[in-house]
């Protein structure tokens, strides 16, 4: 059963220092509300553990949160899109922990699912062997990298239904993943239904791993949104 | 524009029924090139497969982009799935070609992109994923820096996003693959000559004089 719940009650449970994921990818697919709650609030020195910047230019979505000079460390594998980001991580103000994509989404997988490491080839030949154990499985190289949770997961899907189940609509990005690996879930939804509305066949994140809800913005508020900022920026 | 010439000349390697991965910028542009009755699986890193054009204003969905979130249309037949089975399909050799671009490229087959030391740091993204795992690697980039120098090097200066990995070479002055021995020149581009692809290359050519004019 998961608990309904306004966002701000669910930002009030992160604190000072919390290690917090967001899903999404780049401003896209991103729980809106609830960044632009931890943007209003005073929380500081968080490690933000998420799959790269956020939306191109900084300042949008989790670039509000780095303006805000809220972030003490990001563990992530792409910053370039946001250039105060840039500026805060080269002044050593942030701390960066950088693996490629592919093994940064396998090791939330691995601290989810309850595995020990995640041994990929990626990164082979590349400065990645400097912050990644060598290690030789029937001969064969491969680099081994620890699995990554968090205190506080914050996900975005399109619904909820009151046992937590998610459905996706669109690109469901790393939020199923984030779901699975951190001590507290928070969803946000477009849509909050009931039990048996999300049939089983729809549900991408079982409720299991859901243990609050809050509502977002509306499916159609954010298509102005996204419209909005898209027209802006020359996107569309 | 030499990008768009060099977008253009990417979309004759696009085969009918591929899968392929685009990165960010001029190998994006070449989706616009992919020849009348060539139909490609065009894969993005952020979880969906069968992509298409832009939608028209008013029509975008909030959920639906690319990898450099530019707003996208589906296809018929199209996928969505969640990031970590996206980069199973691209590590696991599912995706038959990627196109991406890079700061620097070398006569070995590797790529740096993600990183200038002291100056330029961005991360590597998925472009590691994508180097190790698609079958084809094309790199797409402009032959010369800004001061006019080559970004066809012997050997890569900046850090390495993959290591022996580039299979073809596209810029603006021509086309080359990646041998053993080095690379070779497989075309030159409308206006060049082998004289200028000297003048402007740093990696050596096994097979330059071939295209010298006798």
């Amino acid at each position: 059963m998961a608990k309904q719940i306004r966002p701000e009650e669910a930002v009030n449970m992160v604190k000072d220092g919390s290690s917090v994921m967001i899903g999404g990818f780049l401003g896209g697919a991103v729980p809106l509300k609830m960044i632009d709650q931890l943007a209003d609030s005073k929380i500081k020195d968080i490690t933000l553990i998420t799959i790269g910047a956020g939306y191109r230019g900084g300042g949008v979505d989790i670039g509000k949160l780095i303006l805000n000079r809220q972030i003490k460390k990001i563990i992530c594998s792409h910053v370039g899109t946001d250039p105060n980001l840039i500026n805060q991580i080269v002044n050593n103000e942030i701390e960066m922990d950088l693996t490629p994509m592919g093994t940064f989404v396998e090791r939330v997988r691995a601290g989810g699912a309850g595995l020990g490491a995640v041994v990929t080839p990626v990164g082979l030949g590349t400065e990645v062997e400097e912050f990644a154990e060598k290690i030789f499985v029937d001969g064969q190289p491969f680099l081994l990298h620890k699995p990554i949770r968090a205190e506080i997961a914050i996900v975005k899907a399109y619904r909820a239904d009151t046992l937590g189940n998610l459905q996706y609509s669109g690109i469901y990005n790393s939020n199923p993943v984030m779901a699975t690996a951190a001590d507290i879930v928070i969803a946000e939804v477009d849509e909050i239904v009931g039990i048996g509305d999300i049939i089983p066949e729809q549900v991408g994140t079982p409720g299991i791993y859901v243990d609050y809800i809050v509502q977002g913005h509306s499916s159609k508020k954010r298509q102005e949104i996204y419209e909005e900022l898209w027209i802006s920026t020359n996107k569309l | 524009m030499s990008k768009d010439y060099i977008a253009q000349r990417i979309g004759k390697e696009f085969k009918n029924g591929m899968y392929a991965n685009l990165g960010i910028g001029i190998p994006t542009l070449s989706a616009d090139y992919i020849p009348e009755g060539v139909e490609v699986f065009l894969q993005s890193e952020n979880g969906a497969l069968l992509f298409g054009p832009k939608p028209q204003r008013g029509k975008s969905n909030p959920d639906l982009s690319n990898a450099g979130t530019e707003p996208i249309t589906m296809l018929p037949g199209g996928s969505l799935f969640d990031i970590n089975a996206s980069f199973a399909m691209i590590r696991g050799g599912h995706i038959d070609m990627t196109v991406l671009g890079a700061l620097e490229v070398d006569q070995h087959g590797n790529l740096a992109s993600w990183k200038i030391p002291g100056k330029c740091l961005s991360g590597m993204g998925g472009a590691m994923d994508l180097l190790y795992g698609c079958k084809k690697v094309i790199a797409a980039l402009t032959h010369t820096d800004k001061y006019g120098h080559s970004k066809i090097k012997k050997q890569c200066t900046l850090p390495l996003t993959g290591a022996h990995v580039v299979d073809m070479i596209i810029t603006e002055k021509g086309v080359f693959s990646v041998s053993e021995d080095g690379l070779i020149l497989e075309e030159l581009a409308p206006g060049i000559t082998a004289d200028e692809i000297i003048r402007f290359t740093e990696a050596d050519i096994t097979n330059i004089d071939d295209w010298k004019v006798k």
